[in-house]
């Protein structure tokens, strides 16, 4: 039944129909198959430039299950390894970040290079005389690595298709967390401090959450009612929001999606963080010069979205990257970053710095909701009968377009315009879509399409 | 004055500070946030860094900064106070039903009193805590650490001022903080 052979997973996860099976969160060998057909293979997130900037810089970080080492080595390159030991596989770093020339084992005192390579084996000549070849033992490092905008990805699989091949046409939405306000490339930096915390749940709960669910007002009733938004209501500053398109993108050959508005190109400033004038006066600069510099392509905003398989984006204020870190199938690490632009005065970072974090993350008003409904979601769907009936994610079939217009501004995607219809599941399927296909792919020629 | 008088008034301070301290657990254990609310002072800070993992030598970056970077918590009083208010709405999902909260304190240590004498207006204390939490059918947290508090006497009565909280974990182990410590 819980097969991920070729077309064994037909029957568990249909996006044609909008069938999705709880076996696919609750199964421990679908689980265990993920780890090696997923997470071995896909580029995944690993950490900001800025926590590395010096030379000799490190921080400990994971893929999947698995603890690495991000690290720039003595020439300024960014690497990748796994944080083992390649004698007896004792982890050689087990501090969060750091700065060292080198990292010395622990246990038997093998040390490596800041660029992995085994520099240091004790009673080398003595024990070993001239049997080991210290070149083939070096620590075992990612098949490739990227530095996107200061966001650093790696991936295992040698025959991965570059970062940007991976990224495709999502680029122009992964762009809206990471350029400027103001609609200069790059220009994002991550405040200090990862929010790391455990939820019992499916990797794929927050995952899919954050792919583009607008349905699930009702999680969050409670926080609009207190009010916590940089205007001092609701949640969120919706003046923008309300006046936009609303579009779900999704590119179901790839796995990316995200919640997205586009606004109309005729539409005047939108007042925001009525709070705060020195904030408010920041954001009409922003928004007067992205105007000026993007061209009609000013008018689209990002929301929470989700890079498959485990980064989520949110692309506005508040501004995150999230990891769902895959901890059995019944248990999640999450690891947070915070972005604000780079030049922005420190008034505007402090203020929404305080405001990221009491909307996001375990103590936030807004998110702790969420973990509450992903732990018993999960809890619910592991019994002998749960498991037999399946999810429903039929909202909005069939209503998406590839060719997606508004004003002679054409957007990348296949986009479901959910103005009238408040939300959809065109990004959730999306989702799904594409981990089918790596679950049943055996090579890269069989996942991306030429 | 008596030899004992500053001793005497030592003890009565420390037994003053403490009672302040476990009466404001009983009102968070029995559910009377806007009474707790009011223990805090206008210009409360209310402060949890988190914890890295760092070589013994290098102490500063163990905790994230206060007003710098991101934090578990780092807000004042209205921040605080929409957190009372949101678990008053019924449909705050995460605490709702309500968990099962014990706050457990003790270790307490007066670090300073100013000014000297026996009616000081600031205190600097510190104290363990425990922090349980118990919800739905089987969901159990235990949040162990230190509290850092500076407490201010307005109007005849303490008020807190300051609270740091040093959580000893570094992942948090806990699904959220809809709880205070």
């Amino acid at each position: 039944m819980a097969s991920a052979e070729p077309g064994g997973l037909k029957g568990l996860v249909d996006v044609e129909r909008g069938i999705i099976s709880r076996e696919i969160f609750v199964n421990e060998e679908i689980y265990r198959q993920e780890l090696e057909r997923v997470f071995a293979r896909a580029w995944l997130f690993v950490g900001h430039e800025s926590q590395i900037s010096r030379p000799g810089d490190y921080l400990t970080s994971c893929m999947g299950e698995e603890s690495v080492i991000v690290c720039r080595d003595r020439t300024g390159r960014i690497r990748v390894f796994l944080n083992s030991c390649r004698h007896r596989g004792m982890k050689v770093c087990r501090y969060d970040e750091g700065n060292t020339v080198e990292f010395q084992c622990p246990y038997h005192g093998w040390s490596y290079g800041t660029d992995g390579a085994l520099v240091g084996v004790p009673f080398a000549k003595d024990a070993y005389g001239a049997q080991l070849d210290r070149s083939q033992w070096g620590l075992i490092e990612v098949a490739r690595v990227e530095n996107y905008k200061g966001t650093i990805w790696a991936t295992w699989d040698a025959s991965a298709p570059t970062f940007l091949e991976y990224v495709g046409g999502y680029k122009l939405y992964l762009d809206l967390l990471l350029d400027a306000w103001d609609g200069r490339e790059g220009g994002t930096e991550a405040i200090g401090g990862i929010h790391k915390w455990l939820i019992p749940c499916n990797w794929k709960f927050p995952a899919e959450n954050f792919s583009g669910d607008r349905y699930h007002g009702v999680s969050h009733r409670s926080v609009d009612m207190v009010g916590i938004g940089p205007s001092g209501r609701g949640r969120r500053d919706m003046q923008e929001r309300n006046e936009a398109r609303w579009l779900d993108v999704s590119f179901p050959e790839l796995g990316h999606s995200m919640i997205a508005f586009l606004r109309k190109h005729d539409s005047p400033l939108a007042p925001a963080y009525q709070d705060a004038p020195v904030v408010a006066d920041y954001f009409r600069h922003c928004e007067e010069e992205r105007r000026r510099r993007r061209g009609e392509y000013w008018r689209l905003f990002g929301g929470p979205g989700t890079m498959f398989p485990n980064t989520s984006p949110l692309a506005r204020q508040p501004r995150t990257l999230a990891v769902w870190h895959p901890r059995g199938p019944h248990q999640t690490e999450v690891w947070r970053w915070y972005f604000v632009d780079a030049d922005a005065p420190a008034e505007v970072k402090d203020f929404l710095r305080h405001y990221y974090i009491r909307y996001s993350g375990p103590s936030g008003l807004t998110e702790q909701d969420d973990m509450e409904n992903w732990n018993y979601a999960h809890k619910a769907s592991r019994g002998t009968v749960a498991r037999q009936y399946p999810y429903n994610y039929e909202m909005g079939l069939g209503r998406a377009t590839r060719a997606f217009e508004d004003h002679g501004l054409k957007l990348p995607g296949t986009i479901s315009d959910v103005t009238e219809a408040n939300a959809s599941e065109n990004n959730q399927r999306g989702f799904y879509g594409r981990w089918r296909q790596f679950m049943e792919a055996d090579s890269w020629t069989g996942l991306m399409a030429p | 004055m008596s030899a004992e008088a500053p001793a005497l008034a030592r003890l009565l301070l420390q037994q003053e500070i403490e009672d302040f301290l476990y009466d404001e657990a009983e009102l968070l254990d029995t559910r009377r946030f806007e009474e707790w609310l009011d223990l805090f002072t206008e210009d409360a800070r209310y402060w949890m860094p988190m914890r890295r993992n760092v070589p013994h030598d290098d102490r500063e970056r163990e905790f994230t900064r206060e007003g710098a970077d991101v934090n578990w918590f780092d807000e004042g009083k209205d921040t605080l106070g929409r957190r009372v208010a949101q678990l008053r709405t019924g449909i705050h999902w995460a605490e709702e039903p309500p968990s099962r909260i014990c706050h457990m304190v003790s270790n307490v240590q007066i670090l300073r009193a100013a000014p000297a004498g026996p009616t000081p207006a600031e205190v600097a204390v510190r104290c363990r805590f425990l922090v349980y939490r118990n919800r739905v059918e089987t969901e159990t947290d235990v949040l162990v650490g230190k509290r850092e508090d500076v407490l201010r006497r307005v109007d005849g009565h303490w008020k807190i001022a300051r609270r740091r909280i040093v959580l000893d974990q570094s992942v948090l182990l806990a699904k959220n903080l809809t709880f205070f410590i």
